[in-house]
């Protein structure tokens, strides 16, 4: 059966069930593999809680956590080949350190240091996107860009990411619609963790999956259990290599909904109290992938105690040192404000420049900063 | 084209031929440059200005798009992050707005926001403004909102020349272009445009009529009108220069400066309504850098500040050769 398609027990692709018990083909993957894709989530898991916390200590603004996600967002990333491209929401912090980006530059953009957003040449990395859904479009040109370029074949898929509140956005619809249309090869991602902020996934829409809206545009929708990070990394790995490499009459985009939940916070600036009962976050909590996955690699004998603490202290010791380097980078160079705007400054943008120099000349950088 | 035969050099062309003539000629130089929008294909473009081009390039060049104009700006933002040049159309300025939150959200930030690792070398093409006698929603001219916001530069050309020369500039221009064609003059005259490539370049006023006493200011299809205005006052004595901007992001506040150095008085002239418009800026810059050869008071002739009327009032709405001549008057008779 492919994993494409929903598994009849309980209509979603899982490989593992809640105890980390094998209920589906296990993907394969070598022991490092495994161990790599644990210690991923873990890792972004350790960040996330000290994000958080930062946040909340008033040495970092505003922070959207992932915490619930990993499985997700690791487990996606993990299926794409090196060329592929990611082109993440706001939350993708977890997808995004599998691709390669320093944990440090995901500080410094939440911390509202604009260098955070400068990605390494050599990730495949979008820039990521804070209006909900407007970088589904983008995904879709990117793909499409990429496929006319190369005569109508590609040899790289481009995955989007978004949430279950981006479904019910006009851009959701119009770059799935382009998709279908001008078959580009575009894995979209739903990350329906089930709340956009206090709304539930029912207000979002009164389909029965959002997988199923795929149906509209002409090609392939599966709802996965976006807690199990190997059915995950199955779902997505099957939904790459088709837009790569079509079947015939098969278009290549996917629609993957992964089914999932958000421990925490929509970002650190709401309180979930208020809208969701506690009762839903532990029925959800049972269902975490973390020890979902641990489990598993423990019985197949990969993990054990000795391991799964050295890998803790690894990742203690990688979030420490990324924010060290975060807080001890020196505040930006604030001329560089006027840098980014063209490829070369206009004359009255030139003129602000001089202006802002002179005025910083002047009185100080203290008279401008608020401590 | 034909009449022009016994001479190779140029061309005698309306606005919107040289539309074409731009694309056509900028496409066969470079196989990154492409097309795209509703009824751009087959069909030409409701106003013909990609005529012809979907034979000569094909359907992946000059692509017909679903009807959705998020979809076709959101879609180009990522063809233009991978590469390519995409010049998408907007078949009315008035049906933007669906694809507002692209334009500002991305279009327009994607190279601050990334640090410069992207850019969007796209040209967002819309016809714009009135007096065609259009149905409602097909007569906007909202270049300010354009013009507001940092990272766009906002052409508006008024002559096939520079159409030609403007359009190709902006489509090698390394940032995002919005291209604003004034629909009123698509065809009401021609002029002669080169063959082959040529640039005008984005960011520079042209002084279309040399004056003493009085400087307008203008762009787009009231850069006719204003002509007309300084012709009739000619004969009763009064000088008026008249300069069309070209670009109203970014201003050529140089040559606007100068221009009102050498007359001490302005009129600024444009149909989009007056409030927050492009008038009020040219004014507050005549302010800030010339308030001693400041002659009168700076007077704006514009829309007014009502939604765009249906048609059987639109020529109240629309400043014409009356109004910029009664607006000149006022600032010279001050």
């Amino acid at each position: 059966m492919s994993t494409l398609e929903p598994d009849p027990r309980d209509g979603m692709v899982q490989v593992l069930d809640e105890e980390g018990g094998v209920v589906g083909d296990v993907p394969d993957l070598s022991d490092e593999e495994f161990v790599a894709m644990y210690r991923h989530m873990k890792l972004a898991r350790h960040f996330d809680e000290r994000a958080v916390s930062l946040q909340r200590q008033g040495r970092m603004g505003t922070y959207p956590p992932l915490s619930g996600q990993e499985g997700a967002q690791v487990g996606s990333a993990f299926a794409l080949a090196e060329d592929d491209w990611l082109i993440p929401s706001y939350r993708e912090h977890g997808a995004a350190l599998v691709r390669g980006l320093p944990l440090r530059d995901t500080l410094l953009y939440w911390m509202g240091d604009e260098r955070g957003s400068l990605i390494p040449e050599d990730a495949n990395v979008f820039t990521p996107a804070v209006p909900i859904a407007s970088q589904v479009p983008h995904a879709t040109g990117m793909a499409w860009a990429d496929k006319l370029k190369n005569g109508g074949e590609t040899d790289k898929a481009f995955i989007c990411y978004f949430g279950d509140g981006a479904t019910s956005e006009g851009d959701f619809h119009e770059g799935l619609n382009f998709a279908g249309v001008f078959d580009t090869p575009t894995v979209f991602f739903c990350n329906n963790n089930q709340w956009a902020i206090s709304v539930p996934r029912e207000r979002q829409t009164a389909s029965e999956t959002l997988a199923q809206k795929a149906v509209a545009y002409g090609f392939e929708g599966v709802q996965v259990d976006g807690m199990d990070p190997l059915a995950v990394y199955k779902a997505t790995t099957e939904a790459l290599e088709k837009a790569k490499n079509p079947g015939e009459g098969e278009l290549r985009p996917t629609l993957i909904e992964a089914v999932q939940y958000r421990f925490g916070a929509h970002t650190t600036a709401d309180d979930p109290t208020v809208y969701r009962e506690d009762e839903e976050v532990e029925e959800w909590k049972r269902k975490d992938p973390i020890p979902r996955l641990e489990k598993f690699l423990r019985n197949q004998g990969i993990l054990d105690d000795d391991r799964v603490e050295t890998i803790e202290e690894s990742v203690r010791e990688e979030v420490a040192e990324a924010i060290d380097a975060a807080e001890s980078t020196v505040r930006p160079d604030p001329s560089t404000m006027f840098d980014h705007v063209f490829a070369e400054k206009t004359p009255e943008i030139q003129r602000q420049a001089e202006e802002f120099a002179r005025l910083r000349e002047e009185y100080g950088d203290e008279a401008f900063l608020e401590e | 084209m034909s009449s022009q035969q016994q001479d190779q050099a140029t061309q005698n062309l309306t606005l919107v031929q040289s539309v074409r003539d731009a694309l056509a000629t900028e496409m066969d130089l470079d196989d990154d440059v492409l097309v795209m929008g509703e009824d751009v294909g087959k069909n030409g473009g409701v106003f013909r200005a990609t005529e012809g081009l979907y034979d000569e390039f094909g359907e992946h060049r000059v692509v017909d798009t679903p009807l959705a104009e998020s979809g076709i700006i959101g879609t180009a933002v990522g063809m233009a992050a991978m590469g390519l040049k995409p010049v998408p159309e907007i078949q009315f300025s008035g049906f933007a707005y669906p694809g507002f939150d692209q334009i500002v959200s991305h279009m327009a930030r994607l190279r601050t926001r990334s640090r410069s690792r992207y850019t969007l070398p796209m040209v967002l093409r819309m016809p714009y403004g009135g007096g065609i006698r259009a149905p409602e929603h097909h007569s906007e001219s909202k270049e300010a909102f354009y013009a507001h916001e940092a990272g766009l530069k906002v052409v508006i050309p008024s002559t096939p020349y520079d159409t030609k020369g403007l359009l190709i500039s902006a489509i090698r221009d390394p940032d995002p272009v919005v291209f604003m064609e004034p629909k009123l003059i698509y065809r009401a005259f021609r002029g002669e445009v080169p063959e082959g490539d040529y640039e005008v370049p984005i960011g520079e006023a042209v002084t279309r009529r040399e004056g003493s006493d009085i400087s307008v200011f203008t762009y787009g299809a009231m850069t006719r009108p204003s002509l007309e205005a300084a012709e009739e006052l000619a004969e009763e004595g009064i000088d008026a220069e008249v300069v069309d901007l070209r670009t109203v992001s970014p201003l050529d506040r140089e040559s606007i400066v100068e221009s009102f150095k050498k007359t001490g008085r302005a009129c600024v002239v444009h149909e989009a309504p007056k409030t927050g418009g492009l008038a009020g800026e040219i004014t507050a810059t005549l302010q800030e850098e010339a308030l001693l050869y400041q002659e009168a008071p700076v007077k704006r002739v514009t829309g007014y500040d009502v939604p765009y009327p249906l048609y059987a009032m639109e020529d109240y709405y629309m400043p014409n050769a009356a109004r910029v001549a009664d607006g000149i008057k006022e600032a010279v008779e001050f």
